[in-house]
């Protein structure tokens, strides 16, 4: 009777998330990883609107004549494109993940500027506000590429709202970049070097670079868009002077190296995880640092293979499909160097390795038929054709959505002191992998064959494979859905995990407490060794 | 970082130096790389126009020729020397910030503050012009040489939207000083801690370079290609 139950662990010790329990704690936080977080939420609700458009799309597909009215039709790919493209993919591992690593992977207390950081977070709600005034009101067939003179003057739908959503959260894409540039200058600990930098670092560099000289670029744009579309002034108007051509330049001047900001970051978390899980040093760690800035340098450079139909100049055409051939290089470099790293290692299959695994895998398959596209001569077969969605699809939900949530399982501990069921977690990893390819690898197929992007309807010889692409969509939903479900119970009810879990290499894991101090650091930080020392081996020379 | 102790350098530290910061030296250089990145992202900001200005340009060059003989010289050439002026003070008022000297601070941006309202009142006179002559874009517009009309449209679009930026730019720079004499008024700078003038500073020469690109390629091109 007497029996005396072991009392349950009522002291934790402070850390960032219990010190405060207020709302005004979080809405006025200056904390890196509070606004982490506070991003985390927003991009995961803008992911979950983006999805259910995906959802009506597919859906419509299902018949040849479609299910909806053209219009509306139109309405949902443009919906899920500037939703997706806007406001989940570029803000993802960057305002999540990156912000809350990068401080304490370089050992520093915070980002350079924390209020800077907050404001990014509250112009990035702004901008929502208006996407969704867009979609509430009505939405907007334009295609999140906002083509003019469509856009400029045909258009009857909420083209402005929209175009004021992008141009605010482009703000907070700018002061993110800003603060990681100045935080990796100017932030580091004793002893941590530029080649010490973890590979997630230098990625974010890289990144932050794109978005600091990119974005300002779509924004200005915006501005001519929607000064055009209130004073038909014929800026981009071939009918009054003006040079539709201009418009698209401009646009992709940003959207190309954009996608560089959509990938770089998951590069960054795939040579994190692959570290871990081969208990080896990276490969070729210089080679793997500098090819992020390499894509991000020659990324500037190839925004008009967008233009090969366009009437663009030939000799331009060529140029830019040469260097279009020239980003396959670094990123081939990454593939190699991780396929490298797990060569002789101890590999283990946790969740995050998994996806790791996927992301080199459909990332290869996305890299690979870029350069398809990047061939003049076949673009013109392959431009604006499914081919081009199931391209970008593979590198951005292949690649970026699975780095983002290997990320997610990856560091789920350190952000909230919890382990996640590793069972369920292994099952949605496969899921989504199955889910993923059974959606995206007939696009391919009916590209090829000539199944245009954007039409709500099509021909009869083409069901059988949108059929297929439905049904994998299905699976995939169920695949995400896990994911959000046991996480959210994980982080209430989730066994406690010790400091480093995996036990992994670098400054998160080794010397700051899981989950972290307001501060990061219980002991000012000191770097000894190079990054991902698996092996344990005293460094000798440099890099 | 340097080695200091975590609560010492939270707690202990003097009032102007963040938590997050090991030292002013730290501090002050990570403002400046900050502004420079914020600068060049202006650069890329208005690059965007000035790539779309070059495009027309050189598409219609005859019609470009034609318009800036519409724009006012004077006014243009008398806002370059105002702000070019500006410039001026506001350079003396960070040596004064520098050196610690709170009145010559605050008459300084006074000055500057002066200056930037005198082009922004100069700049309306100017718009103010052009709305009379129907040279706005947009439904209403007029131009006296016909088989230019489009053209010279496109032209006083990107006029417009080019030298209304660089306003936009002004007026936010005038508020940003208000802000800084108030700051100095309440003695919050010292020779020890004057950053905020010195980056809003930065951020003035960067508006005025602007204009000195602009004023060329909108007021003069016609003078050279007749």
């Amino acid at each position: 009777m007497s029996t005396t139950l072991p009392l349950p662990e009522t002291t934790e010790r402070p850390n960032y998330l219990n010190v405060d329990y207020s709302w005004k704690s979080w809405l006025f936080t200056t904390d890196h990883k509070r606004i982490a977080l506070l991003y985390l939420f927003s991009i995961t609700a803008f992911f979950l609107v983006g999805a259910v458009f995906a959802g009506l799309m597919r859906l419509n597909l299902l018949f040849p004549d479609g299910l909806f009215e053209h219009d509306t039709y139109n309405k949902f790919f443009t919906m899920h494109g500037v939703i997706m493209v806007f406001f989940f993919l570029v803000p993802s591992i960057p305002a999540t993940l990156g912000n809350f690593l990068l401080p304490i992977m370089i050992g520093a207390r915070d980002l350079a500027f924390p209020r800077i950081n907050l404001l990014s977070w509250y112009i990035y709600i702004a901008g929502g506000v208006f996407a969704v005034l867009a979609i509430v009101k009505g939405g907007v067939d334009t295609g999140w590429t906002f083509y003019a003179p469509f856009s400029t003057t045909y258009s009857n739908t909420h083209v402005i709202l929209a175009a004021i959503g992008v141009f605010i959260s482009g703000f907070s894409s700018i002061l993110t970049g800003l603060n990681f540039i100045v935080t990796v200058h100017k932030m580091r600990a004793p002893g941590m070097t530029w080649s010490r930098l973890p590979l997630f670092v230098w990625a974010h560099y890289a990144t932050s670079l794109i978005q600091v000289l990119g974005t300002p670029v779509v924004a200005i744009t915006i501005v001519l868009l929607m000064l055009e579309r209130i004073l038909h002034a014929g800026i981009f108007d071939p009918n009054l002077g003006g040079d539709p051509v201009l418009f698209q330049h401009l646009f992709w001047f940003y959207s190309h190296p954009a996608v560089y900001i959509m990938i770089l970051p998951g590069m960054g978390v795939v040579s994190e995880i692959i570290a871990c899980y081969s208990r080896k040093g990276i490969f070729g760690y210089g080679f793997v640092a500098f090819s992020s800035v390499a894509i991000a340098v020659l990324g500037f450079m190839v925004w008009g293979h967008h233009l090969f139909v366009a009437g663009q100049s030939m000799y331009a055409s060529m140029v830019f499909s040469f260097i279009s051939f020239l980003v396959a290089v670094p990123s081939a470099i990454k593939v190699f160097n991780w396929t490298a790293t797990m060569y002789k290692g101890s590999i283990t299959f946790d969740t995050p390795m998994l996806y790791a695994l996927g992301f080199i895998g459909l990332f290869t398959i996305g890299g690979l038929t870029g350069l398809f596209l990047a061939t003049m001569a076949i673009d013109v077969h392959l431009t604006d054709t499914y081919f081009v969605i199931a391209h970008f699809h593979y590198v951005m939900v292949g690649g970026m959505v699975l780095a983002f949530l290997g990320g997610i399982h990856f560091w789920f501990p350190k952000m909230t002191g919890r382990l996640y069921p590793e069972m369920w977690a292994r099952l949605a990893a496969a899921i989504i992998f199955v889910g993923f390819n059974l959606t995206f690898f007939p696009q391919f197929i009916l590209g090829y064959l000539g199944m245009p992007r954007r039409y709500a309807t099509y021909a009869q010889e083409f069901q059988v494979l949108h059929v297929l692409s439905t049904a994998g969509a299905s699976i995939l939903g169920v695949g995400y859905l896990l994911p959000l479900i046991y996480l959210t119970w994980a982080w209430r009810k989730g066994e406690r995990s010790p400091q480093n879990p995996w036990q992994a290499k670098g400054l998160e894991w080794e010397q700051s407490p899981t989950p972290p101090p307001t501060f990061n650091f219980d002991v000012p930080p000191v770097v000894t060794e190079r990054p991902y020392n698996y092996s344990e081996e005293v460094e000798v020379g440099g890099y | 970082m340097a080695d200091t102790d975590l609560s010492v350098a939270a707690h202990a530290a003097p009032t102007t130096l963040k938590h997050h910061f090991d030292d002013r030296e730290q501090q002050l250089e990570s403002s400046t790389l900050g502004m420079w990145v914020f600068l060049l992202t202006e650069i890329m900001f208005f690059g965007g126009m000035f790539g779309a200005y070059t495009v027309y340009r050189n598409l219609y060059p005859a019609a470009f020729a034609s318009t800036s003989h519409y724009m006012n010289v004077t006014l243009g050439a008398t806002n370059t020397a105002v702000l070019i002026f500006s410039s001026l003070t506001m350079a003396l008022a960070v040596r004064s910030a520098q050196l610690g000297q709170k009145r010559a601070l605050i008459s300084f941006l006074t000055f500057t503050l002066i200056l930037g309202l005198v082009f922004l009142s100069i700049k309306y006179v100017e718009y103010h012009e052009k709305w009379v002559d129907h040279h706005i874009p947009g439904p209403g517009f007029h131009y006296a040489e016909p088989q230019y009309f489009h053209q010279a449209q496109i032209l006083f679009f990107l006029y417009f939207a080019m030298t209304g930026l660089h306003a936009l730019h002004m007026i936010v720079g005038a508020g940003l000083i208000i802000t800084l004499i108030a700051m100095a008024a309440r003695n919050r700078f010292s020779s020890g801690w004057y950053t905020p003038v010195e980056m809003i500073g930065l951020y003035w020469h960067f508006v005025d370079i602007v204009w000195i690109f602009l004023f060329p390629l909108l007021y003069l091109i016609g003078r050279t290609m007749r």
